[in-house]
């Protein structure tokens, strides 16, 4: 492949370029924005299959190959994308093969899983792949009986031509359809006659998980791979002093103990650049039972690291941050987000006159939220698969978005970008993590020391102890309401380690005439990044919660209160950059309310709690049910309403939501990692509380909007709300707010007075 | 040198017998469908069958499985036709699919003592089981299917 001279068009294009083999091949690009190179050229045909377009693959005897170009980490793309692409190509699904592609970003797109883009960014692009080769088989098809093309209709993979009572295969035409040019303009099909997206259909992989075949990195294997790990400082804001490795390098199976710089000093990384440690501490061996090990026959030293200074590049350009070397524990930081609470913060959005307004209040309520941060804790630790040598790289394993990590490799790796191949295997979950490709850039250092193919595992232990996790955040909400309990004026002022949660264009803004909004961050060397939603889920805890007391006070209804808050914003809308549609966000919260049956007597034995946000692209709303059960709260029926458009695959889609309930309901529970001088005090399952099978829901009733939007994305935006309705709910449920999470953590709910601004 | 009986399959291996089973299984016969997720005893990824009782093979160590008979998701069934592979592919169970090896390992102990198995005995056999990805409902629910096509089939 060669580098690409331009992109021609800065929104999704298709292009074609013959193949030698005569296969025709269709790509594009799209996002060109996020910096994924784009190359041309040609491709290798595997033996007999015609590539029709990058995504599609057809044998003369018709086997219809799909490929899935985005990275499958549990939300159902390798089944969803490729149903996308069959449902305008017009192949019987029964009949489809699917294959997860390599990283190629010139035949398969930005390929990224994350921020819950698969689906929207994909939709278009797969569609018009599809179609166009469709559009094509049919003009092979039409040149080849002599017969006008439009008077060619296909079914289920086979072309007809009625008046002649001709029919055939795509299969045969596959070849010659590599001869006809891409067709400008092509017709998209009726969303009405879908008859493929819109139908559940079963994940792909399903036998394959169901009888243990490779699918993950953990399960990669190579001819002559040796395992390594990374033996790290005990703590965030530490560095090796020194070690003596005698003892390890006796052990059976150790081949090598080595120590590596990530990145060299100076190195400006890009946005997922992020790693929690630069000096690496490894050790190679045989087998993973042997280098665990060893591990423990490591003599080492460990001294605080300092401050770092880290250069970090993207769009606003190269800057020097500075990493405090202080070695942190979450007492202190719980201070440290007090003081600084009081303390002048950015203002992200003010309407109208909130300082007035507040003077003049007749009432002032104010609470205050925390959080602490979150491990992301993937069934599948942390792992890459890495084969280095001089001339070219191969790696293979769980990973977000390859086209991130692809760039910073080269630079690593002093390779050129087609020199290396990246293979995304099937992950054992994601959640955001694997969005951040330092694992992948440490396999390849150290198969490119080691001179050998190596997998680099992170133990359980490695994996929660040494993450990118979800930030600690702080806010702190305030309504004025007048003599009539009418709302004049709302605030919120957010903080967190090391950034802050604040959403300033979200809803409640734009449906309150006096509006404030701040934000406030405090530097640390614990590393944090993306995790389903990482500021909303906060967000939707704190905000939705709020709102649920003032309702109360207020006298109002819970889900009426923010229906006539959504109606002001539609209707009457304050300010400008409203992020939300109020109708799409009402809509959810009217489904849930019917659904669920809110205010029906029958419903009595329950303590409700109800929530409801926007992130990300799509709506979600949610009734809590709870019950106490052996002196315990616990959740027994959840109704969810969500709006994220057009639904490809719904019964997916819904194992998703019901997912995402029961992700919300543990990590509202019982999800907490704290520290005591730069250690994490939780290091695998037995402390890490992770929500389990008796916890769990009798029964999630998931409804989604029927709507004929382009879909907007689902993994995420069910997540946030779950805390707010458990919140809400363990009110009812204790008839105590619970404002610090996780909620059934003893140490956070002595909530009275003081002390609930300070505990974790 | 340890002689083991894996999916009825004898392997002479060359081994420390105080290896886990699971690294073992993984690492020196490459059957990877049993799956590491904590190695402490605490996810249930790693769940095989020894003497057709759920073990973690996770610190289970591979001397202890001499002599035995060890069985993997890989040999639970001939054609992927167990009664819970059937249940979890109707329901469509699995969404990263790490943890569901183990899950239906210790599944298929309950539903072999147990034919027609309470939330609460699912609770008991099921706790050590992690899902990370929340499947846990329709898990329970793939197994109560599983009971019912298990007793339809012997009736
Ligand atoms: S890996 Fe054995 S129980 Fe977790
Ligand atoms: S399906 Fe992902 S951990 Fe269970």
């Amino acid at each position: 492949m060669e580098p690409s001279k331009s992109i021609q068009n800065r929104r999704s294009f298709l292009k074609s370029s013959f193949l030698a083999g005569g296969g025709l091949m269709i790509s594009f690009s799209v996002l060109p924005e996020l910096g994924i190179a784009e190359k041309t050229g040609t491709l290798n045909l595997a033996g007999e299959w015609n590539e029709i377009t990058g995504y599609i693959k057809i044998t003369s005897d018709n086997i219809i190959k799909i490929i899935n170009p985005n990275p499958e980490f549990g939300q159902n793309v390798m089944t969803s994308l490729p149903m996308i692409i069959a449902e305008e190509l017009d192949v019987d699904w029964q009949k489809v093969v699917v294959e997860m592609g390599p990283h190629d970003s010139i035949k398969l797109g930005p390929q990224f899983s994350g921020g819950s883009s698969s689906v929207r960014m994909y939709w278009k692009p797969l569609r018009e792949a599809g179609a166009a080769a469709r559009q094509m088989l049919m003009q092979a098809a039409a040149e080849t009986w002599m017969v006008p093309v439009e008077e060619l209709t296909t079914k289920a993979g086979m072309i007809i031509h009625t008046k002649s009572m001709k029919s055939g295969t795509y299969g045969e035409f596959a070849s010659k359809a590599a001869t006809i040019p891409i067709p400008k303009g092509i017709k998209l099909k009726d969303v009405k006659a879908f008859n493929i997206v819109g139908k559940s259909k079963k994940n792909v992989e399903v036998e394959k998980i169901l009888t243990g075949k490779p699918l993950f990195g953990m399960d990669y294997a190579h001819e002559g791979m040796m395992i390594a790990m990374i033996e790290h400082p005990p703590g965030f804001g530490m560095k090796l002093k020194s070690f003596d490795a005698s003892q390890a390098l006796k052990m059976p199976g150790i081949k090598e103990v080595f120590t590596l710089k990530l990145y060299e000093d100076g190195f400006e990384q890009s946005g997922f650049d992020t790693r929690s440690f630069n000096d690496l501490l490894v050790v190679v061996g045989k087998t993973t039972w042997e280098v665990m090990n060893a591990r423990k026959k490591l003599v080492t030293e460990w001294e605080p690291a300092g401050d770092i200074k880290d250069i970090i590049g993207g769009r606003g350009g190269k800057k020097e941050v500075v990493v405090p070397g202080e070695l942190e524990s979450t007492t202190k930081q719980l201070e440290k987000l007090q003081a600084y609470a009081s303390k002048p913060a950015e203002l992200l959005r003010k309407d109208g006159d909130p300082e007035t307004a507040f003077k003049n209040a007749a009432q002032i309520i104010e609470r205050t939220y925390n959080a602490p941060f979150l491990a992301h804790n993937c069934m599948e630790p942390i792992n890459f698969f890495a084969h280095v040598t001089d001339e070219k790289a191969l790696l293979a394993g769980p990973l977000q978005g390859p086209g991130w990590s692809e760039p910073t490799l080269a630079k690593l790796l002093k390779l050129p970008a087609d020199k290396i191949e990246i293979q995304m295997t099937r992950m054992g979950g994601g959640f955001g993590r694997r969005a951040y490709g330092h694992y992948l850039y440490e396999a390849a250092l150290i198969s490119k020391k080691a001179k050998a193919p190596i997998k680099l595992i992170y133990t359980r232990e490695d994996d929660m102890t040494y993450g990118i996790y979800r930030p600690m955040y702080t806010a702190t909400y305030r309504a004025a309401l007048d003599a009539n309990k009418n709302l004049i004026a709302f605030a919120v002022k957010g903080g967190g380690i090391p950034e802050h949660a604040i959403h300033a264009n979200r809803f409640p803004a734009g449906a309150i005439d006096n509006y404030l909004a701040e934000g406030w961050q405090i530097p640390s060397n614990i590393t944090i990044g993306a995790f389903r939603a990482p500021r909303s889920n906060f967000n939707a805890a704190a905000e939705q919660s709020f709102l649920d007391e003032l309702a109360e006070v207020m006298g109002k209804d819970p889900i009426d209160f923010r229906l006539e808050l959504l109606k002001r914003a539609k209707e009457n809308p304050v300010g400008k950059n409203n992020e939300y549609d109020a109708d799409r966000y009402a809509g959810v919260l009217k489904l849930v309310k019917e659904k669920s049956g809110w205010g029906k007597a029958d419903n009595k034995k329950y303590h409700r709690g109800v929530a409801a946000y926007f992130c990300h692209a799509s709506y979600a709303a949610h009734v809590v049910d709870m019950v106490l059960r052996n002196g315990k709260p616990y959740v027994e029926r959840v109704f969810s309403a969500m709006d994220c458009g057009i639904v490809v695959n719904p019964d997916a889609a819904t194992n998703m939501v019901e997912g995402a309930v029961i992700d919300g309901i543990g990590n509202s529970f019982y999800g907490k990692l704290s520290h005591k001088d730069g250690k994490a005090e939780q290091t695998n399952f037995h402390s890490y509380r992770i929500i389990r099978h008796s916890e769990v829901p009798k029964k999630i009733e998931v409804h989604f909007v029927k709507n004929e939007i382009d879909p907007t994305g689902l993994g995420e935006p069910p997540f946030p709300p779950v805390f707010g309705a458990v919140a809400n709910a363990l009110y009812k449920t204790t008839n105590k707010r619970h404002y610090n999470q996780p909620f059934l953590d003893p140490s956070t709910q002595q909530n009275t007075g003081e002390n609930r601004k300070k505990t974790f | 040198m340890i002689n083991l009986n894996i999916n009825n399959k004898n392997y002479e291996l060359e081994v420390d017998p105080d290896t886990p089973l699971l690294w073992v299984l993984r690492d020196t016969i490459q059957l990877v469908g049993t799956k590491y997720g904590c190695g402490v005893a605490q996810c249930g990824a790693c769940v095989v069958h020894l003497n057709g009782e759920a073990v973690r093979s996770c610190v289970t160590k591979a001397s202890r499985a001499v002599g035995q008979k060890v069985v993997t998701i890989e040999g639970l069934s001939e054609n992927n036709d167990h009664p819970l592979q059937k249940a979890w592919t109707e329901l469509d169970v699995p969404q990263c699919g790490y943890c569901q090896s183990g899950q239906i390992m210790s599944a298929a102990v309950l539903l072999r003592e147990n034919k027609n198995p309470t939330d609460q005995d699912i609770y008991n056999a099921m706790e050590g089981n992690i899902c990370r990805c929340g499947t846990y409902l329709r898990i329970q629910n793939a197994i109560k299917l599983a009971a019912e096509m298990q007793r339809n089939e012997s009736k």
